[in-house]
């Protein structure tokens, strides 16, 4: 039996944004990395993705953002982890404009994933963040 | 701590010890069936429900892990309310591949969640594996979720759901067909019945008739579940049912280490000219000494 | 008559445009080449008018949405003195989810993607100064969208233009909306009824208006193949037909306010092929399977947009290149409508800069290539009509296994696999199957797996909506509640629970009753809410 660490990704979509597109692609290639994936879906608070990365051990948690609402939702997850005493690594995938990325790394954000990240990139990132 | 009991070894182990004497006997209910059942709103709706009686659910919600990867996509939470903040607890597991695994990780997930206080405890899986049907069919109450429509009933017989199942529950019974579903299940009751395989203390499992998207019918789903607990309780089934869990989960305990044996002593064997018989033969007499 | 006749008849009664009819060398060409069914003749292959876009182009409709309503209204302006033919409204998340911009659900997204519409009053300062007896309007908002006819129909009045008078399209095709974008309220089947309320109340009151756009875009982009974007487009369309025949309207008066949505994606032929077959199989089963008799109703109407998701973060200039040449799939796929996307799309909202360009590369297609002087010209190609056919053969797999799905029924077939996740699968699978494709370097997307020299220091300026506009939206908000009268607010909201719990009453004139009253969409949303309960999706990754 094998003992060894699983990685394990909460992945959610916070707010409104129905976009879904991208969070499942990324769900599938993070299984295929032999990742455990818990899937919130859609329309997630910042205190739901709290209490399943808490109740879930995750070792890192991603969020798709695709409505310009990452400057304003990014910080307030990472608040909400912090406020949680959780120290999980935050990623952020979708459309974030390259000025918005130095503010998010400032903010907290572990990685940031823009649209078109190929899948290597993507199983990287978690990792990196994952053992960083 | 549920993480490390998800890794199984030595810490795994540990923590049995210590949750153990802890465990208060919480109620251990399996829900199980097939894929789109609908089980997971079931649940959900179950633990919403179990949170307004005063209760302290917990939930472990199996899904496959690709047998190609080893990773999973857990997906029961998005059915499932976010409970926490009331007091409930869902944590989503992967068989990770082996069954072994799982039949160790699930006891002592619903141990420890027993030591804290969490009472019932309900273990979602998908009835389509043996492992799945056996661990759902290892709890105290197992619930088999249908939906109506040609043929489920027959699917749940052929996976081997309806021996093990205590209470029925057709979801989705607001759709055309339910009444021949119920049929059905009837009918292959009555057949156990007459085969013999029916429980012997003369409990035959209700057939409960639910909408899980709207919540209709979960209420009942609950008073079957108690009602059956009671005939456990009147009958010593539930002893019965326990010590056979026990006795389970010591067979796979000591499997796994005899395998581990095994694998150790076998390891660098090279051929010597002797017989594989007698080599087995000669470790076996020194691995049981 | 003859085809050739009819067609001969219906070409000379039609007003062509006043421009010349030849190549920009001088070669005079003919209205239509080839022989068989012609276009503007049943089922409309080639395209739904004799003349082509002899007589008239394409709408040249540019969405835009951003901020507050002041905001847009200002874009909107700057697009119709641009030469824009149509106004087409994004709204904000929030006010596509039914909720109020003071909500906490709303926080970060006000204004963001669209426009936030709380209350009649946004409506008002959205449209002010538009005559809207003048332009048509395409408002893109699906479950909230009786809110927000309600709305408009409330500003027409008020600036003195008759419902009769508005003409315009709102989305209102729910059904896609569990399948692909997943903007739902309500439950599928709940959502439906406020759908054939709708239809039923705009086709005897508003003649000009279209209550469904039915929507394959919407698919498209959540990553369906082009045959997938077409069935289940298609079989949507069916589904209204079947809900709104079921309660007793007339399919020859409704089935000619429907219209289609469609996405024009990269591969050229594929979608010209699309946009042909779905003009046959609609008007075919539209005709032969719920049998209309007027023509107009078995028409496949379709307003087209450029494939978002085919632009990159990468070089976005290079965008221009794709949205011309999607843009001229859908000329040649004869569309009534087209929207260009910008090329900055995919780093933020459209910049100023960038809408225009948008237009003016329609605006090129239109005028400069050529391709209009001539109805359907690639008619009669060897590979077109063949894929033409094969998209059509596709989609008719699809539409039996719907049809078996639904026991003969379309409707129940689409609801069926709605709960059973068959859409959202489908689209997952096919999604995933192009990711991997592009990962492995079997597909090349210009900037993103090669060619990607300049791919680095490609900033542009992008539009920003900073958070001012939330807290000016929210004052606006608690404004327009502080003067409101709220008994009045209260009886209207009453009076709408009241009719969301007898189905035999139709949900339009309750909810224009409480727009009037400023009842906010929230208010709105939420009085149906406690009676129809909400929509939870399962997990299909």
């Amino acid at each position: 039996m094998s003992n060894a660490p699983v990685t394990r990704v909460v992945l959610a979509k916070l707010g409104l944004d129905g976009h879904d597109r991208g969070i499942k692609v990324v769900a599938r290639i993070l299984r295929d990395a032999g990742m455990e994936v818990i899937y919130l879906g859609l329309r997630q608070t910042t205190a739901s993705i709290v209490a399943a990365a808490e109740e879930e051990d995750a070792d890192a948690i991603g969020l798709s953002m695709h409505n310009a609402g990452h400057l304003a939702l990014a910080p307030a997850m990472i608040a909400a982890l912090a406020e949680a005493d959780l120290a999980i690594p935050l990623i952020i995938g979708g459309i974030v404009p390259e000025q918005d990325v130095a503010v998010l790394e400032e903010a907290g954000v572990a990685a940031i994933l823009g649209p078109g990240a190929a899948a290597e990139e993507v199983v990287a990132a978690v990792r990196g963040a994952v053992s960083a | 701590m549920l993480t490390l009991i998800e890794r199984g070894g030595e810490i795994a182990d540990e923590i049995t010890e210590l949750t153990h004497p802890a465990a208060k006997g919480a109620h251990v209910v399996g829900i199980t069936g097939a894929p789109g059942a609908g089980k997971s709103t079931l649940t959900g709706r179950l633990i919403r429900h179990l949170l307004t009686l005063g209760l302290r659910p917990a939930v472990l919600a199996v899904d496959p892990s690709s047998p190609l990867t080893g990773g999973a996509i857990l997906g029961d939470r998005v059915r499932m309310d976010d409970v926490a903040s009331d007091g409930g607890f869902i944590r989503s597991v992967a068989t990770r591949g082996h069954a072994g695994g799982l039949a160790l990780s699930v006891p002592g997930s619903v141990r420890a969640f027993d030591a804290c206080g969490f009472d019932p405890v309900l273990i979602e899986t998908v009835g389509v594996g043996q492992v799945e049907v056996d661990i759902a069919g290892a709890a105290d109450t197992t619930v088999v979720v249908v939906n109506p429509g040609w043929g489920d009933a027959v699917q749940a017989n052929k996976a081997g759901l309806l021996e093990v199942a205590d209470v029925f529950v057709i979801n989705k019974a607001d759709r055309d067909g339910t009444n021949d579903t119920r049929r059905d299940l009837e009918l292959m009751l009555d057949l156990s019945h007459v085969s013999g395989h029916e429980d012997t203390s003369g409990y035959r499992p209700p057939i409960i008739l639910t909408t899980a998207t709207d919540g209709h019918g979960v209420e009942a789903v609950w008073d079957a579940v108690i009602a059956h607990r009671a005939h456990l309780e009147s009958t010593n089934g539930l002893e019965r049912r326990r010590a056979n869990r026990f006795r389970h989960e010591v067979r796979i305990r000591l499997g796994t280490r005899v395998e581990t044996s095994i694998a150790a002593v076998t390891a660098d064997l090279e051929p010597d000219g002797r017989s594989p018989a007698a080599v087995a033969i000669e470790l076996a007499t020194r691995l049981l000494a | 008559m003859t085809d050739q006749k009819r067609w001969q008849e219906q070409h000379d009664a039609t007003q062509l445009r006043d421009v010349p009819f030849e190549t920009m060398s001088g070669v005079p060409v003919d209205p239509v080449y080839g022989d068989g069914p012609l276009p503007g003749q049943y089922p409309y292959t080639r395209g739904l008018h004799a003349a082509g876009y002899r007589s008239r182009l394409w709408t040249m409709r540019m969405f835009a949405g951003f901020g507050t309503a002041e905001d847009t209204n200002t874009r909107f302006k700057e697009i119709l003195r641009n030469g824009g033919t149509g106004l087409s409204t994004a709204f904000d998340m929030p006010t596509l989810m039914g909720y109020d911009s003071d909500s906490p659900w709303a926080f970060g997204e006000v204004g963001r993607a669209g426009v936030a519409v709380d209350t009649l009053r946004d409506m008002e300062d959205l449209y002010a100064d538009i005559d809207l007896g003048t332009v048509s309007t395409s408002m893109t908002i699906n479950g909230p969208a009786a809110a927000v006819l309600a709305m408009y129909i409330a500003v027409g009045e008020k600036t003195g233009v008759a419902k009769t008078d508005l003409a315009g399209t709102i989305q209102n095709d729910i059904l896609k909306e569990y399948q692909a974008q997943k903007e739902y309220i309500y439950p599928p089947r709940q959502s439906m009824r406020i759908v054939t309320d709708m239809i039923r109340y705009t086709s005897a009151e508003m003649p000009k208006w279209h209550p469904v756009s039915i929507s394959g875009y919407h698919i498209r982009e959540a990553g369906s193949t082009a045959a997938q974007e077409l069935a289940f487009t298609l079989a949507n369309g069916f589904a209204y037909v079947e809900a709104a025949v079921a309660e007793g309207q007339d399919v020859n008066q409704f089935g000619r306010r429907l219209s289609f949505f469609f996405n024009a994606h990269a591969d050229f032929f594929e979608e010209i092929g699309k946009f042909r077959a779905a003009r046959r199989i609609w008007a075919r089963w539209m005709k032969e399977r719920y049998g209309a008799t007027d023509e107009r109703a078995m028409m496949c109407r379709f307003h087209t947009q450029t494939a978002g998701v085919s632009l990159t973060a990468q070089q976005p200039e290079n965008n221009i290149a794709r949205v011309a040449i999607q843009a001229l799939s859908a000329a040649l796929g004869g569309t009534q409508s087209l929207h260009t996307d910008s090329f900055d799309e995919a780093l933020a909202l459209p910049s100023e800069k960038a809408a225009r360009i948008a237009l003016r590369t329609q605006q090129i297609v239109a005028h400069e290539t050529g391709v209009t002087i001539v109805a359907d010209p690639l008619g009669g190609a060897p590979y077109v009509e063949w894929m033409t056919d094969e998209m059509e053969r596709q989609a008719e797999a699809v539409f039996a296994h719907l049809d078996e799905l639904g026991d003969g029924s379309i409707l129940e077939g689409v609801y069926a696999g709605i709960e059973n996740g068959y859409f959202v699968g489908e689209i997952a699978d096919a999604a995933y199957r192009f990711e991997r494709e592009v990962n492995a370097d079997r597909r090349i997307i210009v900037g993103v797996n090669d060619f990607i020299e300049g791919n680095e220091g490609n900033e542009t300026n992008l539009l920003r909506i900073d958070s001012t506009t939330e807290e000016l939206q929210r004052k606006r908000l608690e404004t327009v509640k502080h003067e409101r009268e709220s008994a009045a607010v209260e009886a209207t909201l009453a009076a709408l629970r009241r009719a969301a719990d007898d189905s035999t009453v139709n949900l339009m004139p309750p909810i224009i009753d409480a727009v009037k009253a400023y009842a906010t969409e929230e208010e709105i949303s939420n009085a149906m809410r406690d009676v129809f309960g909400t929509y939870v999706e399962q997990a299909i990754v």
